[in-house]
This record gives C-alpha cells, structure tokens and sequence, in this order.
C-alpha cells in the first residue's frame, strides 16, 4: 500500500481543521472514545453540534481560542491507500508553523472562503507551496453551504486563483468547491451541487499519483555517524552509517567524498539484516569503503560522475521565520543535511510583495518575509539545487544565540 | 520501499542524528512495546558498535513484575548500560508525596524522578517512544522537541521543523526530547514486531489474572492497587493493549495469545489504545499539563 503525505493550507478560519475532521469523521476513522472525547467538549458549533475542528485541534489555547496554532499530525487510511496529514494554522503569525507541516508533504490542499476569495494569505500560502516544490495542489472553495451552493462563485474564484498559480508555476491544480461543515464532496459527492462535475476530494486524494522514487538522480549519502567498534574482532571496522539522500549506490561503484574531493570504491553495503549489492533513495545503510580516507560526520559522499555543487557562496531563496529580523551582518548556523557551519547572510538580493508579487528591494526582511539572499559558509556546503533535488537542496538557518530555527533555505546556486 | 521499511529507515536515521548532535544521550526505557522497539530500532541503527547512550528506566515501583523481569533480560542480551531512577527514592527524599485514597497513582509523581535523573545524568536528549497517533497533544510536537531547564514543553513556541533536518542545538540546562517512531501507529508498531520477532513481555498477550472493575475498565488487582470491600475481584482472560503503571493501565478482555490475532483485533478494536489509560482520562487537556510539567 503507498502512502500520502499532504497538508492543509490557507487563511484563518477557511475550514482547514473542519475539513480534515469532517474527512476522519465520514469515513469512519475516529474512534469511539475519541467521539465521546469530542461529544463531551465545551467546544461547540453555534446549532450545538460537534465541532469536528477538535479532532486536530488539541492544545487547550486552540481549543479556547478556535484557531489552530500548531501542525498536528493525524494518521489515516482507506481500502486504497494510506494518508499522513499534517493540519497547519492560518494564521499568519504561524506561518512558520505551516511550512514545517508543508515541508514533508506531497501534496498541499488549499482552503479557500468562498465568501472572500483569494486573500493574502492564500497567496502567502501559495507562494511557500510553490517554493517547496510540492507536486500538487488541490484548491478546496469551502463554505459553499454559505453561498447557496453558487457555482458562479465557484468559477470566478476558480478563475482568480487559476492565474495565480499560473504566475507561481504550479502545475497540478485541482479545484473542489465543498462544504467542510456540512460535508459536500469531502467524502461523498455532493447532490446540493449537481454542476460539479469532478471527484470527491478523498477520491481525489486515493487516485492521484503519489511521486516514485526516482533513482535516476544522482547518488548522494551524506554521512551522519562513524561506526567503529575498535573492539579486539572488529579493529578495523569501519562504517559510515547515513541515510541515501537520493539516487542509488551500488558496490563497487566509484565514489567522491565531499568537499574533501577524494575518491575512493565501495566495498560494502550493509544493515543490521546484512549486506547489500545496492541501496535506494530513503534507505539507512552503513557503507564502507575500499580505502582509509578521513571520513566524518557532515561529509558528502557522491557518485563520481555526476557531482554536486561544492561551494561556500550560495544563492538561495529563504523565508524567514523569526520576529527578530534578518541581520546580515550577525553570524548564523546553516544545517545541511548532517552538515553544521556557521554563516553569514551576505546580501539580501530580493523581497517578494505577497500581494503583487513583485521582487523589491529590500533594507530589512522580517517575520514571513520571503525572498532571495546570498550566503557565506565557512566550511563549503556539497548540494543540489533544490529544484533539481529537494533531498540535497533544503538547509535551514538557525540564531546562534537562541539556537532556534529562524530561516528555511531553497538553495538555488553557486555565486 | 514499503511503508515499515520507510517507518524504519527514518527512526533510524533520527537515531543516528541523535548520536551525532548530543553528547550525552539516553533513551527512555519504559518496558512497553514502543520502548522496546525503539531498543531493536538502536540495534540497525549502531551495530556492530554500542549504542551511543545508555537506556534509562524511571521505575515506579509499581510496575508489572514481568516487565522488570524482561527489561532485565533484554539489557543482559544486548550487552548495554542500564540506568534506573526510583520514584520511591523522590518519595524517600521527600521530593514528591504519595497519592492516597482509590485512584492513587504514581505516575505523576514520576516526571519528578524523571527530571532529577536527567539532571544527574547531564543527559541534553532523551529518546522517547512517543507516537503522535497516540494523543491529541502528541499530535502536536516536533521530532526534536525542547524542553526548558525545568523540563517544561511549550507548545506556543516549538521550533520549525523542515524536511528531515533536526535542529538539536540548546542551551546549557536545557534538554531535547527526541521521538523517532514520531510517525508510526499502534498498527505499525505492530505490524512492525511481527516482522522482525520482536519479543515482548507476556503481558501483551492473553493471559488469566486477577482483576476488578474501576470507572468501567478492568484493572489488574495488586498490592499497589488501593481496594477496598466494593471491589470484587475476578478472574478473567485479559491482555494489555499498553503498558504502563499497574495502578493506571487497563486490560483488555481477550483470548488472543497469538501476534496475528492481536493485529486483527487491533485493527478492528473502536476504542483507541489510551482509551485504556486512566492517567489521560484527568481532564481534557491531561496530556498537555503533563507534558509542559516535564512527562515523557
Ligand atoms: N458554514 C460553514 N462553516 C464552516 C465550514 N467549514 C468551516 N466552517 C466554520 O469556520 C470556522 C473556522 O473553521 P476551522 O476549521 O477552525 O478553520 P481553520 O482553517 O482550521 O482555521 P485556522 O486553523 O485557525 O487557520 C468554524 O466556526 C467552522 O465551523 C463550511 O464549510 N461551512
Ligand atoms: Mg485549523
């Protein structure tokens, strides 16, 4: 059985929470307890029914507040297939929240009021999604109960959003107008809206394609742990235990390890199961070498033939995610894979304007600000672009003296 | 790859991020299903060398005595380091007072034995067997999810999390909860200890015992049970679906001795696996509280 991994998106209060609850809730995957759970909640609709909103939205200041804060993960499948969700707030001030949910997503469902349309946050959402790379997106026009079910309504937001994701290069979009409270087209096709003519939206979800594995790309492990026992049998074992990035490594291929630049044959994969004569995208191994080389921690071991980036001046696109602002003159962290290095963001290059998104020049760049800046390293990074390769593109910045996660990098060249 | 290979090979790999950020680890150890999968999971993550941490168990006292018993056979096989920290010791040292009266309890008092260890040990991560699946709040939190010097979670302020890039980094005092099977459910734990024969202690599976109905569940009868005249004790064919503190875990009613038969029963129970947890049935909001207090 394949899996899916998708996320809510969109502004506050566009139905998100309601959505997924009502899909759990219609087909049959909320358990008893946990209905009672909700039964017995305060937390009510205005006609007194359940709020279906609390199935995800756990935290007692959410439930107080009846707004999502944080992502929650909700586990879920059907005869066809298995589902990850992560439901993520509307809120702008969390919007750092949404993009750790849209980060390990396949696909992005877009809620969209159908009484306001495409608003700012529609956009911001849109936007993040675009630069994440997710494959699909699915438009769900919601609250369709409260604009009797108007199909002009639908088509004119249809309309709007379609040359947004025109100018923001999203390719496979879907459009779903539904009712998340009352449950048109989330589960069952809806008969209060005999034109629309498409999929339920977990038809929808159960058939479309979820992405393979592509070992066509080129082969990357970077290297989290040394194994070396340097126990009197196994003196002079030596593995290098990671996780495949991307592509595939056979034994007996020829390797670079990076940035050092030395190459060197595998002369062994292997798991705690045993040895392996290949290892796939997604697989942890241990991996051993034919020669001694100085190997450690945040090294990059490639294929020979195709090879990454090696560079300590990076062009990347970023969203920053802290109410300190970007300060191009402070040392950061940037994490790359295993890798850890210090840094600096030379040069803010560009701003986005949400609502026009136009580049402009930018003096300060601030919470949910996204744009394109220049990186300095110390130690040289070994990556991908990340339109070519999510897996080795993706690094994150983090405030030295805070420590915590302040922006996400889309790493896009050498300069 | 299937879907437990992808379940493992990210548990994996978020152990092995553990080893590489922390210098000093420890995993959890509580004696239940998860805990012990995490243990096999530290196994295709460090073999042939040693786990990079010890495993910690914060004993109650009020455990089932099959699973001390198994937690010592599993640590003499593996060759590993044990910690243990005694709630009775906090007790002893006056650090935390019993519970009286019926539903008495030690596992709140346990985050206070909890925190003295960590601090004793100067752990900066602790990996933990929590599933998001579980609970409503831990559905919420991050793989690497931070706690304050006082062990505190603060839901409101939990770091971005993007792609599988794990940001350990903290401040001196401060620890790191790290949650590797995060991503798996009750099924895929399942699923997953069949696949590989994992072995666990026998109170998972059907079994005859003593016990008496509390709040309409079925609980194990023993001396650290509070009982009074209404308790009836009976005898009944039962398994646990978790386990925990004797005083907090309730059984199943089941006849099923046999790993496939439990999946199956599983997979068809309507109640959730904490249904059965009576520390999660304080109030709305019981999980949460106990996670910012410090709790697993
Ligand atoms: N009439 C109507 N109301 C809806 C519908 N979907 C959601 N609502 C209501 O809209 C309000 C907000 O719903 P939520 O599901 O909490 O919205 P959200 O998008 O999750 O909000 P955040 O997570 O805080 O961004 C609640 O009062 C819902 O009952 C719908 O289809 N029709
Ligand atoms: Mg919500």
């Amino acid at each position: 059985m394949d899996i899916l991994k998708f996320l809510t998106a969109g502004s506050v209060d566009d139905g998100k929470s309601t959505l997924i609850g009502r899909m759990l809730y219609d087909t049959e995957s909320i358990l008893q307890d946990q209905l009672e759970a909700i039964q017995n909640s305060s937390r009510k609709n205005d006609d007194g029914s359940i709020d279906l909103a609390i199935l995800t939205d756990g935290l007692k200041a959410e439930r107080e507040q009846g707004i999502t804060i944080d992502v929650a993960y909700k586990y879920f499948q059907t005869e066809k297939r298995k589902f990850i969700i992560a439901d993520t707030p509307g809120h702008i001030q969390y919007t750092r929240n949404m993009v750790t949910g849209a980060s390990n997503a396949d696909l992005a469902i877009i809620l969209i009021d159908a009484r306001k349309g495409v608003i700012e946050q529609t956009i911001r959402h849109s936007y993040l999604v675009s630069l994440l790379a997710l494959e699909h997106v699915v438009v769900c026009v919601n609250k369709m109960d409260m604009v009797d079910y108007s199909e002009e309504v639908f088509e004119k937001i249809h309309a709007d959003y379609h040359s947004l994701a025109v100018k923001l290069n999203l390719h496979e979009v879907t459009f779903i107008p539904v009712s998340a409270l009352k449950g048109d087209n989330i589960v069952n096709n809806s008969l209060n809206m005999p034109w629309y003519k498409g999929k339920s939206l977990l038809d929808h979800l159960e058939t479309v394609p979820v992405r393979e594995m592509d070992a066509l790309l080129p082969a990357r492990f970077p290297v989290q742990w040394v194994i070396r026992p340097q126990t009197e049998e196994l003196h002079d074992y030596r593995g290098y235990a990671g996780r495949v990035a991307s592509g595939a490594f056979k034994v007996g291929d020829t390797i670079k390890v990076l940035p050092s630049g030395m190459r060197s044959k595998i002369a062994k994969i292997e798991t705690f199961d045993g040895e392996h004569a290949i290892a796939e995208e997604g697989k942890s191994i241990t991996m051993h070498l034919e020669d001694e080389i100085d190997i450690s921690r945040g090294d990059m071991i490639s294929e020979a033939e195709r090879q990454p980036i090696v560079s300590n001046l990076i062009e990347a696109d970023i969203c920053w995610m802290d109410t300190r602002e970007l300060d191009t003159s402070a040392t950061y962290f940037i994490q790359h894979n295993s890798k850890l290095t210090r840094c600096k963001i030379q040069e803010i290059l560009y701003k986005v304007n949400i609502n026009t998104l136009e580049k402009v020049n930018a003096d300060a760049f601030g919470l949910n600000d996204i744009g394109r800046v220049e990186i300095k390293t110390a130690d040289e990074l070994a990556f991908d672009p990340y339109e070519t390769n999510k897996r080795n593109g993706g690094a994150i910045i983090i405030d030295s003296r805070t420590n915590v996660t302040v922006g996400a990098l889309m790493l896009r060249a050498a300069l | 790859m299937d879907y437990l290979d992808q379940l493992e090979a990210e548990a994996i790999a978020i152990l092995r991020e553990v080893a590489g950020q922390f210098e000093k680890p420890a995993l959890l150890f509580s004696g239940g299903k998860d805990s012990i999968t995490l243990v096999k999971l530290a196994e295709k993550a460090f073999r042939p060398g040693k786990f990079p941490f010890p495993l910690v168990h914060i004993d109650t006292g009020h455990n089932f005595p099959e699973t001390i018993e198994f937690r010592d056979k599993l640590v003499a096989q593996l060759g590993e380091k044990l910690i243990v920290g005694y709630v009775q010791d906090s007790i002893d040292q006056g650090k935390v007072i019993e519970q009286t009266g019926k539903n008495a309890s030690r596992n709140a008092l346990q985050t206070v034995t909890l925190l003295d260890t960590i601090l004793e040990g100067k752990f900066d991560a602790c990996i933990g067997g929590a599933r998001r699946d579980e609970e409503k709040a831990r559905a919420k939190e991050r793989i690497f999810s931070v706690r304050d010097e006082f062990g505190q979670w603060d839901p409101k302020r939990q770091r971005p999390e993007l792609w599988n890039i794990y940001n350990g980094k903290i401040h001196k005092g401060e620890n790191v909860r790290v949650f590797p099977i995060s991503n798996w459910t009750e099924l895929d734990v399942w699923n997953y200890i069949k696949r590989e024969n994992i072995e666990l202690p026998s109170v998972y599976f059907a079994h005859e015992r003593d016990v008496i109905m509390r709040n309409g569940q079925w609980m194990a009868a023993s001396e650290y049970l509070n009982m009074d005249e209404e308790d009836i004790i009976i005898r009944k064919k039962v398994r646990f679906r978790t386990v925990g503190d004797m005083t907090c875990t309730a059984a199943v009613e089941s006849d099923k001795d046999q790993i496939d038969d439990i999946i199956l029963e599983i997979s068809q129970s309507k109640i959730s696996e904490r249904g059965a947890r009576m520390d999660d049935k304080v109030s709305e909001a019981a999980m949460e509280d106990r996670k910012k207090g410090g709790y697993f």
